[in-house]
């Protein structure tokens, strides 16, 4: 059930075509940034409105939204855009990955693979990966239409001459099918890997900027780099203090007022997943793991 | 010189509003030559020059660049991608001001680098390697690698513009003013730099200048330009020794008064 008074998922129905016509645009061209006439949304710009708007033009009454933030369920913004959706578009909401066809992220792509069907949307703050380095948007258009990615490498090449190594690792810029290069938005240089030819639809929205883009299923992205300096995901040396993983993206967190630090999965619903199969880390039990333990 | 010009510039007029920044400008450049333009301020020499790099849309005429394999192309005539692909490869522009030609928030190793990363270099150290190399040639220490123009002195920065444009290997280099603002000395160091370069790579170049005596050093063939129209065009010794336009004639006489 819907609530009365609202268009179904809030935006009327001529505002999600325009949206559908600029994803169609950005499917079409991948990594290819589509400008769109970002509406007002029931939130500030810097929650999500991109995100939001994308969801509301695909998002239909069968599907099941699962809505991330850092990798978490149960942060406020997270719970404040699932119930959004819920009230608005009356869909079934969920924090398992494997049962949502909708993932609205900010930050994180989670660890379970994605499938084939799935849609996995991106928050986007800073849709121009060129722009920190040239402001002009008139010179930055061109570059893409251009293909000139010399300064992409630039700013790779003062990042190994002032640290003798990639620091980068956030928002790690990509070749996607071999011609655009596109920000992923936040998320940790770890998660890039994870785009390259994902059976899942991944769009994202910047609604600040004003800025569609997308990557299709099964889609080439590559992480830009040197062939003497290899693209190397980071991630802490660590295993999961509550689930044991190895292979997780982690968060260090503080546990208690004597400096005690833990490292735990950032996302929650793999690591929960893999509690409740029985995978056990040297903290398991801990207080932080949450009422279920 | 071989038996065709690299550059031939036929019938080139720029336009702002009313101004008619250059009238008609016709020229060839040979490959190995260096070509002079003078003028007074507001003379068209740097609108020239633009237009001639395509950075600026001509309203008439046009440019013919001879390609390595010896085929003549229009410049209009080339698509824009192969246009400035042949622009951040085989040509040049060197600016007067270096905030113009540089990045300025770019380590001086970056700034070197990036058009040798432009054109697909994707070894660090061997980008590295070149940049060092070229910045002992402008005769920068290489110490100084890591740090951004910004922290260069103005003749440092100049010639740090220089290398950032030699290092692919261009053919042809057109420089407007390089020693424009520059102290006395500094200017000498520039000029002895520049015209020893141009004959170790066998540039082509265009130059443009206010100062005769540059002309005098650096070129073998000068114009001379006045209200955008080229007055006078000759070698270099000819045109300075015995100018036959009134205008030269004054540029002239003008030099030696002072
Ligand atoms: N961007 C512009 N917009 C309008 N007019 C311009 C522009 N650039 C140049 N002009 C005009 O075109 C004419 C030629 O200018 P240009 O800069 O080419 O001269 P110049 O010979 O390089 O002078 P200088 O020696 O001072 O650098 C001048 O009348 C100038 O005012
Ligand atoms: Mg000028
Ligand atoms: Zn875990």
């Amino acid at each position: 059930m819907s609530l009365p008074g609202y268009n179904f998922a809030y935006l009327d129905e001529q505002t999600k075509r325009m949206i559908r016509r600029a994803l169609l645009k950005a499917v079409a061209i991948p990594g290819y940034q589509v400008p769109f006439a970002s509406r007002e949304m029931p939130l500030a710009y810097g929650w999500g409105t991109g995100g939001m708007q994308v969801t509301a033009a695909v998002i239909g009454p069968d599907d099941v939204l699962k809505v991330i933030d850092q990798g978490a369920d149960d942060t406020t913004n997270a719970v404040s855009i699932r119930r959004f959706f819920a009230l608005t578009a009356g869909v079934r909401t969920t924090e398992r990955t494997v049962e949502a066809t909708i993932i609205q992220t900010r930050h994180r792509i989670p660890e379970t693979p994605l499938t084939a069907g799935q849609i996995l949307v991106y928050q986007v703050p800073q849709p121009e990966p060129l722009r920190k380095l040239e402001p002009r948007e008139t010179e930055t258009r061109r570059m893409h239409a251009l293909a000139e990615y010399g300064l992409m490498h630039v700013k790779l090449y003062e990042d190994i001459a002032r640290h003798g190594r990639i620091t980068l690792s956030y928002d790690y810029p990509v070749l996607v099918n071999g011609r655009h290069v596109m920000a992923p938005s936040p998320i940790p240089s770890f998660d890039n890997p994870k785009m390259h030819r994902s059976p899942a639809l991944q769009l994202f929205g910047a609604g600040r900027e004003k800025r569609i883009y997308a990557v299709p299923p099964y889609t080439s992205v590559e992480s830009l780099a040197f062939e003497d300096h290899p693209f190397h995901p980071w991630k802490a040396n660590a295993p999961c203090g509550l689930c044991g993983a190895t292979d997780s993206y982690l968060d260090e967190v503080v546990v208690d007022d004597r400096g005690g630090r833990l490292f735990v999965c950032s996302d929650t619903d793999h690591c929960t997943t893999r509690r409740a199969a029985g995978h056990r880390g040297a903290a398991a039990g801990h207080a932080l793991a949450g009422a279920g333990e | 010189m071989s038996d065709a010009p690299l550059l031939s510039v036929r019938e080139l007029t720029v336009r702002f509003g009313r101004t008619l920044a250059v009238d008609r400008a016709s020229f060839e450049l040979w490959p190995g030559e260096v070509l002079a333009i003078v003028g007074e301020s507001g003379s068209g020499k740097t609108s020239l020059l633009r237009a001639v790099h395509g950075d600026l849309p001509a309203d008439g005429g046009r440019v013919q660049y001879r390609l390595d394999d010896g085929a003549p192309v229009a410049l209009d005539a080339l698509p824009e991608p192969m246009r400035r692909q042949l622009a951040r490869t085989q040509w040049g522009f060197v600016h007067q001001n270096p905030r113009d030609g540089l990045r300025m928030s770019v380590s001086a190793g970056g700034n070197v680098g990036e058009r040798l990363m432009a054109a697909g270099a994707r070894h660090w150290g061997g980008i590295r390697a070149e940049a060092t190399e070229w910045l002992r040639r402008v005769e920068i220490d290489p110490a100084r690698i890591d740090d951004p123009p910004r922290t260069y002195s103005g003749g440092m920065q100049q010639r740090l513009q220089i290398a950032r444009v030699l290092v692919t290997r261009p053919r042809l280099v057109l420089m407007d003013e390089p020693t424009g603002g520059l102290d006395v000395s500094v200017q000498a160091r520039l000029l002895d730099l520049i015209r020893r370069l141009v004959s170790d790579l066998g540039l082509s170049v265009v130059i443009v200048t206010h100062d005769l005596a540059v002309a005098r050093l650096l070129a073998d063939r000068m114009l001379v330009m006045q209200g955008g129209r080229i007055v006078e065009a000759g070698l270099t010794d000819q045109v300075l020794d015995d100018p036959q336009h009134p205008y030269s004639q004054l540029l002239v006489s003008s030099v030696l008064q002072a």
